[in-house]
Parts: structure tokens; sequence; C-alpha cells
């Protein structure tokens, strides 16, 4: 299997290649790894060391409780990870790549050891399912969000068994939870953006209305993404809230879909329920493109942070979307 | 401390030690110090020192030095005409550590008995017995202590006789004539190899003639009395531990079979070894080597073997044996017991002797014989329940095993219920206070209800009855609860009304409502609900009151009574009545609601509030603590009365939220109390129906209320210096005039509007006709609406709006519902793989476009992305600075998008449906873009 589809990759680039370097979030169909079950992927250890495209992939099987961490350019699988009792959510991955998060139905959010693939650590104390899980930058505390309508957040370092602290301002379900510096970005079903500033010891509350599925924070820090279900991503300005661009024309009404924004800032990315990838530029608000990824819903969407690199789940599938151009550990073309 | 900590079933336990200290919480729990770690001080504090120098300790003196910090050091001459340097002997003491001084050192310095004190004549058994035990004993010495414990070492009984003339080794009674009689070996003779056995010394002692004077009287023999002493320890019958004799002496002699000295023989071969001691040195004999002190020793293999070492007859060893003397049993002079001796071989027991006769031997009873079919297999037989209907099948079985299994009255006991028994038995029933829900609010809100009921009575009653027709939650209610309610109780009802649960006992009329009620209930009259009803309450009394019963109906069931019966009410109250809400509550929806709508994020969708994170979060996360003085975490939080009806009531509040511009206000307004954290799918048709019927009721208090303090105020939203706190004064009148009263479309633009952008304001009066609509047909309101009560219901009815799932009914918390709760939000995307598609991993989905085709469009998009993304840099920058001017950017952005961009967009909007351009038209495209 794996023969076959590298084989179909070379041919690809002998196509395609030779076009001038593409920049940007490169449209490349790369692979399709033999994912029997998408978990996760990472990055190879030549690649920028924070790899969070390839440190996402949600949603297994529904009997599966288990992570797996896939190599996603040579579509391999590198490591399952037992542990959880039911279906994983969300995992993430730490900045060195020491350790993983990951949640799951079973109201647990569990710590692993990326080499041993044991549990260092669970956390308990979440009512509900646990629905989102970001490590902070220096992999010290875990943030997660639960359908509890909570975010609590985990110390690794010590052994406290409960949570340093509980954000129970939301109304509703937490659906996307994320971590800046000194910021905790939250989503909630309750239509509200909430952004917790740790240095100004301010919580903005922005309120846009549909239940939140997505955020994310740009890569410079200056707006905030959120995706709702009234089948909207809104670009937010951080510090005064306001609407900087609006992009449409996917579907998403019923599902927790992702929202990316691309390596450079310069694209807006979502998942759609008609199985569809949708790309708007940032500024113009006009759609650039759309990746038809699989039949139903896209699960699961990643975006490389350094390298224009697409992960996508659908279908039980885990996909790997980058430039023909695209040399492994290696930038790509301006 | 746990032993008595006061609890009735500990005082019977037996702690031994002291408790652990309890953890606290949050609390790590100790490390274990690692073994290297644990050091031994001495009583001043000095490292790893047990004893002195000169009593082996571990350490010699001070450090390894002598005495001192500064070692030893030599005593300075002193010489001089007065003091003359005198001559100081120095003892063994002075170069002891105190240790060796001490109670356990070498030169005791304490209080010690010493022989001086004790009897001088010396309890030579008693020696002979520390001698032995001193060399076999693990640590050499240890009896060395009992010295110090017992001050004197002989009876004052041995004394006595001692002055009688007794000597020791000697048997007491009158002298006998008879031969002394020789137990052992002669000591004199140095025993090589195996002692000889006793008996054989015993029977060569027959040819031995000495001389015996006929005028000679013998001491009678020593005996031991018999050994009557209860058996304490756990060993075996007969055990006893290793004799040091064997062991030391070698004294094999013991295979050889002795009847008649049972337990005894260890002492009485210290009898007599003591006897013949004098010049014996006590040592091991024997192998030198390669045999421990306590092993066995190996068979002499060059001894002898005589015939003489065995019994050739079978006879009393009389002489032998320390049985002997006035205490000797009975049998011992009257031969009887020879036939039982030769009977029984083995060792007889320490406390036990043979009986003399043997008793008759025990019946033995062959086991039955089986029958032929008989298989050995168990079934059970099938258990009958109590009941009319079983009662022939009962009787069969019965029959048939000859008894029931079970009494039916005797199983049916543990079947009742305490009230039941209490019927049975007798018993009065227990006297105690029935709590009403009511009685749980303060005397403050029910003087506050009261007040309010009486208000709202005359209002009510002229105005519930026309309202009620026009209010769109009311014929729900009426029809709708009971059968709810009906349902939910279904079987509970029938003993909701038992007995004596009198869930309303404070109010007899009520009571008696109530059970007529539940009696309607249970005979299935759900029309009949409504009679039993007081004909002079009003509409919302009547509603409120049914509502009651039937939650008092579901939850107070006979066992909640009877228990409740059991306990007293507190005399003090906790503290609990206070609650702690956040002290900002983020604003109503309704007026955000609009403003996203209008697409007017910023000011008007934003909260923002005081929030302390943690002091650790701050360090995990590397940021200095914003509040380092506050204690707070979270969000700052007020105290407010829990149990207040008030409180749980939408009712307004003075705001301390954030108050700048003028066109925050009108979120102030709608800054209600809320219920803590309403969620969208938590409403149900009960709850609405409960929070119309509250908010009526509120609207109509607070107009009672209103209209007796202030005077209306017209147009309060135009005084722009309106404080919070005239905010209740709103009144329900004004409520019904707000339609006419409703501010002109200026003021809305003066608060939405904030800079004359024509195209927002177009926007905004499309949205606002887009919304009024909606808002205004259900709410018979707008968002610009301030009155309170009609904005909770607002917010209901957006709930209800928003709600996808029938709601489910509060009251019953059961699992099922949490399950279904448990079910919301934006689901997860559901997994569409199966078995197939998971081993076709590598395969492209179906509805890929063809590889070959879908290149070329990736090229040119390429290509295409390529230019734009430099161009997005640059607007990326642009945007940058733009933020830092906040506010017009979103216009300035639109401006300055050149038609390029639009024709930029156009082209990325053709790009995705490629389908229809071909290739190379996009190629032409895109170079006219780069000329």
């Amino acid at each position: 299997m794996l023969r076959r589809f590298r084989r179909r990759r070379r041919k690809r680039l002998l196509g395609g290649g030779g076009g001038g370097g593409g920049g940007g979030a490169g449209p490349g169909h790369g692979l399709s790894p033999p994912a029997a079950r998408p978990r996760r992927a990472a990055a190879p250890p030549g690649a920028q060391p924070r790899v969070r495209a390839g440190r996402r992939a949600r949603r297994p099987l529904q009997r599966d409780k288990s992570l797996k961490l896939w190599n996603p350019h040579k579509g391999t699988l590198l490591r399952t990870y037992h542990g959880h009792g039911y279906e994983v959510l969300d995992a993430a991955g730490s900045f060195d790549n020491s350790q993983l998060c990951s949640c799951s139905a079973d109201k647990t959010v569990a710590l692993w050891d990326v080499a041993t693939g044991q549990v260092v650590r669970k956390f308990r104390g979440h009512a509900g399912k646990v629905s989102c899980v970001q490590f902070n930058e220096e992999a010290t505390v875990i943030v997660s969000g639960s359908i509890d309508s909570t975010v609590r957040c985990w110390d690794c370092r010590s052994r406290r068994p409960d949570p340093v602290q509980v954000l129970d301002e939301a109304k509703d379900g937490v659906s996307s939870v994320k971590v800046s510096d000194h910021e905790l970005l939250s989503g909630s079903v309750d239509g509200r953006v909430r952004r917790y500033d740790l240095r100004a010891g301010q919580l903005y509350s922005d309120y846009v209305g549909s239940p939140i599925t997505s955020v994310c924070f740009s890569k410079d820090g200056q707006c905030v993404l959120a995706a709702s279900l009234d089948s909207t991503l809104r670009l937010l300005d951080k510090d005064t809230g306001e609407l900087l661009g609006e992009y449409t024309g996917h579907r998403s009404t019923t599902y927790k879909l992702d929202c990316v924004l691309s390596e450079q800032d310069t694209h807006v990315g979502s998942a759609s329920e008609d199985g569809k990838v949708y790309f708007w530029d940032l500024v113009e608000g006009s759609l650039a493109l759309s990746l038809a990824v699989g039949r139903g819903a896209v699960q699961s969407l990643a975006f490389h942070p350094a390298l224009p690199c697409l992960l996508a789940a659908a279908e039980g599938r885990l996909q790997l979307w980058r430039e023909e151009t695209f040399e492994e550990g290696g930038d790509a073309p301006a | 401390m746990a032993a008595e900590s006061s609890d009735s079933e500990e005082e019977d336990l037996v702690s031994y030690g002291s408790a652990l200290p309890a953890l606290q919480e949050g609390e790590r729990i100790k490390k274990p110090v690692p073994l290297q770690e644990q050091t031994v001080k001495d009583g001043k504090g000095r490292y790893q020192r047990f004893h002195g120098a000169f009593t082996g300790g571990f350490s010699a003196g001070y450090f390894n030095t002598v005495g001192t910090k500064e070692g030893w050091t030599p005593s300075s001459f002193i010489s001089s005409r007065q003091k003359r340097a005198d001559k100081t002997i120095l003892g063994p003491e002075d170069f002891m550590d105190e240790e060796d001084l001490s109670e356990f050192g070498i030169a005791p310095k304490d209080i010690t008995t010493t022989d001086d004190f004790a009897s001088k004549a010396k309890d030579r058994i008693k020696e002979k017995a520390r001698q032995i035990a001193g060399v076999v004993a693990a640590i050499p010495g240890t009896t060395a202590f009992d010295d110090l414990i017992g001050p004197s070492k002989i009876t004052i009984g041995v004394e006595l006789l001692r002055k009688m003339g007794w000597k020791e080794g000697q048997g007491i009674g009158p002298r006998i004539k008879r031969k002394p009689l020789r137990q052992k070996p002669d000591p004199q003779v140095k025993v090589y190899g195996c002692a000889l056995p006793p008996g054989l010394s015993e029977g060569s002692e027959d040819e031995e003639d000495e001389y015996q004077p006929e005028n000679v009287t013998f001491a009678p023999k020593d005996v031991m009395p018999v050994d009557l002493t209860p058996k304490e320890d756990v060993h075996g019958l007969g055990y006893k531990g290793l004799d040091p004799t064997q062991a030391l002496f070698g004294i094999s002699g013991r295979e050889h079979l002795n009847l008649f000295t049972g337990g005894s023989e260890k002492t009485s071969d210290l009898l007599g070894d003591l006897r013949h001691s004098k010049g014996r040195k006590l040592g091991i004999t024997g192998q030198a080597f390669g045999v421990g002190a306590l092993e066995e020793e190996d068979d002499d293999i060059y001894a002898t073997e005589t015939l003489s070492k065995y019994d050739t007859i079978l006879k009393d060893e009389e002489p032998g044996d320390g049985l002997y003397g006035w205490t000797a049993p009975k049998q011992y002079k009257s031969k009887k017991r020879f036939e039982t001796e030769v009977k029984y071989i083995g060792k007889i027991l320490d406390g036990f002797s043979l009986a003399s006769k043997s008793s008759a031997p025990s019946k033995t009873y062959p086991p039955p014989d089986l029958p032929r079919d008989y298989r050995p297999v168990h079934y059970f037989r099938p258990v009958i329940a109590a009941g009319n209907e079983n009662y022939h099948l009962r009787k069969a079985l019965e029959q048939s095993t000859g008894k029931l299994e079970n009494d039916t009255t005797q199983q049916s006991r543990h079947t009742l219920n305490a009230s039941q028994r209490r019927d049975r038995l007798g018993e009065t029933v227990l006297k105690g206070p029935a709590p009403s829900v009511l009685e749980y609010l303060s005397e403050k809100d029910r003087e506050r209800l009261k007040e309010v009921k009486q208000a709202s009575e005359q209002q009510m009653k002229v105005k519930m009855l026309p309202q009620q027709s026009q209010n769109r939650f009311q014929p729900t209610s009426a029809n709708d609860a009971p059968h709810k309610w009906q349902m939910f109780l279904g079987g509970q009802l029938a003993n909701a009304g038992s007995s004596d649960f009198k869930p309303f006992a404070r109010n007899p009329e009520k009571q008696k409502r109530y059970e007529s009620f539940v009696q309607s209930l249970k005979q299935g009259q759900k029309d009949m609900l409504e009679h039993y009803l007081d004909p002079s309450m009003t509409e919302w009394e009547r509603g409120r009151e049914q509502e009651e019963f039937f939650r008092a109906a579901m939850f107070y069931k006979s066992s909640n009574s009877t228990l409740s019966s059991r306990f007293t009410r507190a005399k003090y109250e906790d503290d609990v009545d206070k609650v702690e809400v956040p002290r900002d509550q983020e604003n109503d929806i309704d007026d955000k609601e609009s403003a996203v709508k209008m697409k007017m994020f910023g000011k008007l969708t934003r909260d923002k509030f005081e929030w302390h994170p943690e002091k650790l979060l701050c360090k995990r996360f590397n940021v200095p603590d914003p509040y380092p003085d506050s204690s707070i975490v979270g969000l700052p939080k007020v105290k407010r009365d829990k149990y207040s009806v008030f409180n749980f009531l939408t009712l307004p509040e003075a705001t301390t939220s954030v108050t700048q511009a003028t066109n925050e206000r009108i979120q102030q307004n709608n800054n209600l109390n809320k219920p803590k954290k309403p969620s969208r799918w938590d409403v149900s048709d009960k709850e609405k129906e409960k929070k119309d019927s509250i908010s009526e009721f509120i609207s109509l208090a607070r107009s009672k209320v209103d209209i007796q303090q202030q005077p209306p105020v017209p147009m309060t939203e135009e005084c722009g210096t309106e404080t919070n706190e005239t905010l209740p004064s709103e009144t329900a009148n004004e409520d019904k005039d707000q339609e006419e009263s409703r501010p002109s479309m200026d003021l809305f633009k003066a608060i939405f509007v904030s800079s004359s952008d024509e195209k927002s304001s177009s926007s905004e009066d499309e949205s606002d006709e887009e919304h009024q609509p909606t808002v205004s047909v259900i709410n018979s309101e707008t968002n610009k609406q301030v009155d309170l009560p009609d904005s909770s219901s607002s917010n209901v009815q957006e709930n209800v709006t928003a709600t996808t799932e029938p709601g489910l009914p509060l009251l019953p918390a059961s699992k099922e519902e949490l399950d279904v709760a448990e079910e919301f939000g934006p689901r997860l995307p559901p997994a569409f793989s199966s078995g197939p598609i998971q081993q076709q991993g590598p395969l492209v989905p179906a509805s890929f476009p063809g590889p070959s085709r879908k290149e070329k469009h990736k090229k040119n998009r390429e290509k295409h992305r390529t230019k734009r993304d430099h161009k997005h840099k640059k607007e990326k920058k642009k945007k940058q600075k733009k933020h830092k001017n906040k506010g017009k950017h979103k216009n300035k952005k639109s401006e300055k998008e050149s038609s390029s961009d639009t024709e930029d967009s156009s082209d990325s909007l053709s790009d995705m449906d490629t389908t229809g351009l071909s290739p190379k038209e996009l190629l032409r495209r895109l170079k006219e873009l780069q000329h």
C-alpha cells in the first residue's frame, strides 16, 4: 500500500512538477496515507519543533479509543497510544514533541509520553466530554475545554490532581480552546469567544451569536478567527473585538468543524460539511480554493505552523496536502 | 487520638500507636527519607554514636577524637608558688565517654543493686541456668540484666529451708535409708565423643557394689514438682525449644526412649549437672570443627555399637526418673502402669499422663450404599413466590419436599417498610415537623411575598382574565402541565398521599387541598384537578399551587416524610443563605444579537471583565501576576442572599459593569441577574411556563411598588446621565406604553452608528427592519426595551427558538436526561469510514477530480498564488498599521481594495469552479494580472 501511494505521488510530481514555485498554501495533493484510522500525525524530526499541523488528528472511529502518531510525509504509523476509555476527541503536542495531551469522551485529559507511549498523567475533573485540549507554550499547562462549560487548566509540573484554575464563565459547552503565550482563547456554544488575558488580568468576551465551533489565533497574534454554526468564519480584531473579515461559502451547521489560518496568515481555511476544505484570502475575503477531501464532513483540519502543509481528516482517513515542490525538512520556496 | 475520638463504634476498638495526621487538602505527601540519609544521633545530638569508646562504641569520643572538640589535650603545666600543680592521677574514667559512665556503660555511675545488698547465698540453680543460657543465648550476657532486676536472689522459703538443714540438690522430707542413686555418669570422667546414655550407666549401676552402711540415712531425692503451669504459648503440645544440653554437651541419650522423664528433662539435667559440676568445665565437647554450636552432632562413626546400648528388658527405670518422693504420682508405687506403658510407644506430653484404661473404640459406620440410579448432580428447585396464583404449585411443592421453603410472613417481613412495621407493632407515629418548601424562605422574603401577593391580587382580578387569552403561555401551562405531571408521577402516586405525609402541615387548608388533589390525581381525574383549588385565589396563585402540589406529590414520598420526622430543624442556621454570584455578568444578548446582525462587532458585542488568574497559572505562563495583591481567582464575586426568591427570579440589578459611552447604556439596562448558566437546551415547556408566570408576577409586583414610589419617568432613554439606580423605575405600565414611546430612528442611529458611514447606516436600517418584526411579534417589544421581565421572557423566547431538541422537563434529573443533555453543542462530524474504506486507504476519494486535470489547475493556482502572496504581504503590513488607528480601518480597507483585488477575487472565484474554465484561459488571466 505504501509503495502504491508513493508511486502515485512520484507520478504526480513528474506530471505536475516543473511549474513555478508556488507560495502559500500550495494545493498539492500529496498523499493520503493508508490510515485505517486517522488519528494523528507528527512531522518528521527534521521539521519545525512545533508542528501543530502534524499534531492534530482528532476524531477516531467511534469505537477506537486510541491515538495514532503518524509521519504524514512518509505515511508511516509511528505509534499507537492506548489508554482512553472512550473515543479521543482532541489531541495536541508539546513544543518539544516529547509529550502529547489528549482528551476524550471519558471526561479525562491524558498526558502521554511520546516515546514510551505510556500515560504520564490523567487529569480527572471535567463533568462531561472533554472536547478540546491544548498545551501552553512550554508544555507546563494543559488547557482543556469540555461540554460541562468549563475550561480547566491543568498543571503538568506538580502532582496536583485538581486543576490550577477553572474558567467557568462559559454558559455552554466549550468547543474550542487555544493558547498563546499569555492568553487563553475559548469558543463556546453559547456564542461567545472569550479571551482570558493573563498579563492584563482581563476577560474579553465577544459575542458572535451562533455557537462557536472553532477558534484560533492568527500567527501575528492580532486577530482571532472564529468559526460558528451559521456557516461563517469571522476574523475579529483581538484588541477591540471589531470584525475584520467574514468568510462564507462553506457549510457548517451541525458539526464541530475546524478552522485554520495558513502558515503566514495569508489564508483562512475551514472544513466543511460537504466534504471540502475551503480557503479564503484573508484580506479580501474571497474564496481562494476548495479542496475536495471526501464525501462527508471534513472531521479535522490542521495547518502546519511554518510550512504550507495541510492535514485533513475525512472519511476515516488522514490526508496531507502540500505543494509539489515541497521538500521534506526544507522550507517552501518563497 | 483516633481511639478517643467520640464515635461509638470506635470506642470498642483498640488502637496502637499514634495516628497519622490527616492529610490536608492539596497537601503533598511527604517523601520518605531515604535509607542513606536516615542518621542516628545520641541524646546530645552527636552523629552516629551509640556507645562510649570503652563500651564498644561506634565512634570513640568526640568525632573519633578524645572527649572534646579540640581532641585530647594534655593538661597544661601549672606551677606557681601558691598553687602547685597537684598530682592528678588519671583513672580510666578520665578517658571514658559519658556513655561509658552511664547506666549501660562499662563503669556505670547509676544506682544498681549490688550483691552486697542481695542475700549472700547464691541461688546456684539459677546461676547454673543462667550460665547455660548465657552461653546459648543469641546475645551473650543478656541474662546479666537479671541481676539488676531481682534484688534478692533467694526466696525466703529457701532461706528457711536452708536454716532447717536443707541443702540444695536434696529433696524435702524425712531422710531415708537408701543408697544414693546416680542419675548421670560420673562427671569426673571426661566424656569424649558421645556421652553414654543415662540408661546405660544405670544399667551398669547394678553391678557396682558399694559399701552401704546400715545406719546411714540419705536425704530424699529432690523432686521436681509436677508441672501444672497452664499452656499459654502458641507452640504445639509438647514443644520445647532446643535443648542446650543436647547441643552443648553432646548428650545424645535422648533418643533413647525415656517414658517417664517427659518435659522436665531439661531441668533435671540441669539439676543433675549441678550436683557434679564442681570440677567440670562447661564447654563444647565432641567435634571441634565443622559443627556449629547448635547443630546436631554427627554420629560418632568410631563409637562401638554395643548391644548394651539397647534395652534388653522392659523395665521401670525407677531410679532414673525424677518422679520420686512425696509428690510422686501414686501409680508409681503400685506398679499398675506397666501394661499401659507397653501399649503406648512415644513421648508422653508434658502435663499429660496415659489413661489407665483405654477408651472403647469408636464405632465406625460404613457410608450408605448409593442407589443404582443416583447421579451426582444437584439441581435447584424453582423458587415459588408467595401469591394466589402460585398456591397450587406451592402446595405441590410443599408436599414433595415436606416443607415450604420460606414462611410467607417471614419472607414479607423484610419487604415491609418502616411505617408498615410500625403499624404492625402498634407504635405511635413519630411527631416531627413536616417542612413545607415555603418554610425555608426567610422571614423577610415571606413578608415581601405576602405584600406582593396582596398588592397583586386586586390587579390580578381585574387584569388576569382578559389578559389570559392574550397570554401565549397560559394555555400551554393550563393544559400541558397536568398531563405531563401525571405522566411523570405515574406509579409513584400510589404512595404519594399515603398516611402521614403532610408536606403542607403548617397550612391545614392547603394540606387539605393537597390531599384532595392527590386523591383526584390518583383516580386519574385530570379535569378535576382544577376544582379542589381555592376559588378565591387568583389564577396565578392557583397555577402556582398546582405546580407546587405536583412537585410535592413527586418528591415528598412517604419515606421522605418519615425520614424528615426523625430530624429536627437546626437551631442555628449556617451561613449558607448567601451565595456567591459573579459581580459582573455578561450582558444581555438581545442587543448583542442585533449588533451581530448589523455586523457591528466591537464595543457592542464585547464585554470586558476584570479577571484574576491563578498565581500558579501566571507562573506557568511566565507572566507576572496582574493582581499580585488580590486573593480573588476568576471573576470577582459578591455575596447575595441565596434563598431570596428575588434572587432567582429575574430581577433588575444595579450593574457595575463598564460604563463609558452612551451607546452602552442599553446593554446596562438589560443587564440581568440571570440564573446561573442557562443552557440552550434545558429550557422546557415546564420552565417556560414557570418563567412566564414568575415574570408576570414580578412585573405586577413591581408595578405596584413603583406606582407608589415614583412617578413614571418618561423617556428615560434619552437622558444620557441616567444612572443605574433609576433602572427599576421602569414600570410595567410603561411597558404597555413602550410601543408609543419608542424613541425615534435618530436615536438608534446615534447609538449604533459611530461613524457617518452610509453603508453601515443602511445596513443598520436593514437589520433593524429585519430585526424588528421578529422581536416585536414575539415579544411585543424591541431590542431597545428596558423592561426587565419582558426581556427575560424574550430571553426565554430566544432560548426556545434556539433549541433544536424537544425540551425535557427539568425536574427529574434522571440519567437518561443527562445523557441527552450531553449531546449538545455542535456535534462532532460523523466518521464515515467503514471496513472496506480502511482497506483502501490510499485510494483517491470518488469525488476527487481526476488527477491529470486537477494538476493543471493546481499549477495555475499556484502561480496565481505566488503573486497574490506577495501582494498579501504588503497588504498585511498595511493592515497591521491600520490596526493601530482603530475604528476606521474597515472602511478604509474596503476602499483601498483596488479593482485589481476585485478582479482577483473574481479570479479566485472562478478558480473555485474550475470545471467551467479551461486551464489555458486561466493562464491567460494570470498573465493579464501580471502585467
